[in-house]
């Protein structure tokens, strides 16, 4: 978790010198404020590690000399075959359409983002054929 | 160190039956609509972008053939414009970067890292479909009145505005980056996801393969500058169509905003699309060279370096606009060729002293090198402000990028050489793959050689046609020479794939490989793992196969084990 942590400031901490070196040279401000939010894609995610990398014991995957039995037991839930990313996948399609033949399009688009929301929920975290 | 010869865990339990995965869940085109494995959809999506790479490639060579004669007519003005638009679009955002971080990072970062599947599988399906729909809406295009998108790859406000580009096409061409631009996002979520918190116990960061690396710092590049395209496109639709003038004049906007947003993408994704081809190559050249890489973490950190200035290089498109910071972008840019130069340092210091096997993979590899060398050090020209007033817009740069993007074709089919055996498990045709890669090489080279001339002799990029002169007219020939060398050698691939089809099982480990996905079978089996072996450096399958070679344990000196600084005894390799 430390590693993580300290890859994500170090990326933050230099977009933010970049950003200070940038926008006080050139007064341009578009790239600065781009270059100011990268500075946050490093630190908040790098903070939420750092936070935790102090609070939580060594991972596994953190400790170099980890036998594969410490690993032993649930990984994480994996979803088996599910057909709504599929559906969801064309209800955007569909959306996407509306932006360029027309308004109508949203009707089967919208339908089919809906029906894969209430799907994938009621299907929950392991759907499907595991 | 003595537990790297303690035998692998079997990870599945005894009382599973291996391979039960086959046995229910749907099959035929309903598997592949339903699957979230990461393995199927990953060869979705390397299917899929290897088709675009066709699609990209015809576009190309009748972009050629129409260039081969000062006033040819073999397709007309406007054809043309939506021609080399198409194919730039096509082969930047449908090929290059799926093919990387859609496909072949989709299949192997997971096993690589010993996980059993990517960390969001359902996400993975949906990056893939809004993939897939992306491609389709933007070559729909071409089946619309007013033809396909015509303004260029990079859509330059105000040329890009509806009253100069008006019709259907262009606004495909917004809608299918809108689409493909979340799968993008969403597969950048994924694999930064599953590298931080789905490795193998003593995966630790710095064992991780450099592929790995590469494809952790490409996820985090994705979600750098991804999002960034996508605000653009949404004000350029706005404009377009709501009334905005968020990009043109008239109404109080600024056009060059169009281009730092496009930029501040466009830049990152320079590096979003090479950097996974270089960490192919890492994979590829130790392998075959019998050596550990050399000098692990300096290519950990010159990864980092690369990403951390590639945001800052991105007005190094917008020199000639004058309104860019000169100095800031040009010492940033040239700051780049440092990190890339110690990329290149490594490879050779890796083949140094090594045994090498000049393998398929090993050859599409080593010209990955060559090319992406010579097409970065012709951008170290082009960074510099003078030089770049003098060859912007000139077929130097054609040239330039088209060395870098053709290094990545290589370094791509040396990926696909190298896992292709892991994935389908089956051997691709040897001899075919040689007679691939010199048609590919060298007529790479043909291709781009002409180019460099063409441009400093002046040739503005994006014309159909140019002034009768025998100079450029012969340097044009030579050009689309190249390209059908590279057409060729393309079909050659398309038939060793077809002619290799499950002739040759490839086994486990046919390389001798020294990373985890060669530890399982070919292909690996429905969550990738029956067993698992020790980690213990950044070579787990290569210590268990040859444990009196094995790699250096925490504070061992390299002296302890002269195997590994390759002496080039014969003894000393399996």
């Amino acid at each position: 978790m430390k590693v993580e942590a300290k890859l994500l400031l170090g990326l933050g901490l230099f977009f933010g010198l970049m950003c200070a070196v940038y926008w006080n040279w050139s007064l341009e401000n578009a790239g600065g404020v781009m270059m100011f939010a990268g500075m946050l894609l490093g630190f908040l995610p790098g903070a939420y590690f750092y936070w935790w990398s102090r609070r939580m014991p060594v991972r596994p995957e953190d400790d170099p000399y980890a036998t594969q039995a410490q690993g032993a037991g649930v990984v994480g839930s994996f979803p088996g075959t599910s057909i709504w990313p599929f559906v969801l996948g064309m209800g955007a399609f569909f959306v996407v359409l509306a932006l360029v033949f027309g308004i109508w399009f949203l009707v089967p688009g919208l339908a089919l983002v809906t029906w894969a929301a209430l799907g994938g929920t009621a299907e929950g975290r392991r759907g499907g054929h595991v | 160190m003595t537990d790297v010869l303690q035998p692998p865990i079997t990870i599945a339990g005894d009382d599973q039956p291996q391979g039960h995965d086959e046995h229910h869940g749907p099959t035929g085109i309903l598997k592949w609509m339903t699957t979230t494995d990461h393995k199927i959809i990953g060869l979705s999506y390397t299917v899929t972008s290897v088709l675009m790479l066709v699609i990209g490639g015809l576009f190309a060579e009748i972009i050629r053939f129409q260039l081969t004669a000062p006033n040819n007519s073999l397709v007309s003005l406007a054809q043309y414009n939506e021609l080399f638009t198409m194919h730039g679009s096509v082969m930047i955002y449908l090929f290059a970067g799926p093919f990387a971080f859609g496909g072949l990072a989709n299949i192997i970062v997971p096993i690589q890292i010993g996980a059993p599947d990517m960390a969001f599988p359902r996400l993975n399906a949906l990056s893939y479909w809004l993939y897939l729909t992306g491609a389709i809406t933007m070559l729909a295009g071409f089946f619309t009145a007013g033809g396909a998108a015509n303004f260029g790859w990079v859509a330059y406000a105000p040329l890009s505005n509806s009253i100069n580009t008006p019709g259907t096409g262009a606004d495909l061409w917004i809608g299918g980056l809108l689409l493909t631009g979340f799968s993008a996002i969403f597969t950048g979520v994924n694999l930064t996801a599953t590298i931080f918190y789905l490795r193998a116990p003593g995966m630790t960061m710095f064992r991780m393969p450099i592929f790995t690396w590469n494809m952790l710092v490409t996820g985090i590049l994705i979600l750098l500058a991804f999002p960034v395209l996508t605000a653009g496109l949404v004000m350029l639709y706005c404009d377009r169509h709501f009334g905005t003038h968020i990009f043109s004049v008239s109404g109080g906007g600024v056009p060059v905003l169009w281009q730092h947003i496009f930029w501040f993408w466009g830049h990152p994704e320079v590096y979003i699309l090479a950097l996974p081809f270089f960490g192919m190559a890492t994979e590829i050249i130790p392998v075959f060279s019998r050596k550990p890489v050399f000098g692990y973490k300096g290519m950990v950190f010159a990864t980092l370096s690369i990403a951390a200035l590639s945001l800052g290089v991105w007005a190094h498109h917008m020199f000639t606009t004058g309104v860019v910071l000169l100095p800031f972008f040009s010492i940033m840019s040239l700051l780049i060729a440092v990190p890339t130069g110690i990329k290149i340092f490594n490879w050779i210091g890796t083949m140094w002293r090594g045994q090498i096997w000049f393998s398929t993979a090993m050859l599409m590899a080593i010209g990955f090198v060559v090319t992406f060398l010579i097409g970065g050090l012709t951008g170290i020209y082009l960074a510099s402000p003078p030089l770049d007033f003098f060859t912007h817009d000139t077929y130097f740069v054609v040239a330039h990028f088209h060395s870098v993007v053709m290094a990545l074709v290589l370094g791509g089919m040396g990926g696909l050489y190298y896992w292709g055996p892991k994935i389908t498990g089956y051997l691709l045709n040897e001899r075919l793959g040689k007679i691939q890669f010199w048609f590919l090489f060298l007529g790479t080279q043909v291709f781009t050689f002409p180019q460099y001339l063409l441009g400093l002799r002046g040739m503005p990029r994006r014309v159909p046609i140019y002034p009768h002169d025998p100079e450029w007219k012969m340097l044009n020939e030579w050009s689309t020479v190249g390209a059908v060398m590279i057409g060729i050698s393309t079909i050659v691939f398309v038939v060793n794939v077809g002619v290799s089809w499950k002739k040759h099982p490839a086994g486990d480990n046919p390389w001798d490989g020294h990373t985890l996905e060669w530890f399982t079978t070919s292909p690996p089996p429905h969550h990738n793992f029956y067993r698992l072996p020790q980690i213990r450096s950044e070579r787990p399958t290569w210590d268990y196969h040859h444990p009196e070679h094995r790699s250096l344990g925490h504070g061992t000196h390299a002296d302890e084990m002269h195997s590994l600084v390759g002496d080039g005894f014969e003894g000393h390799t399996s």
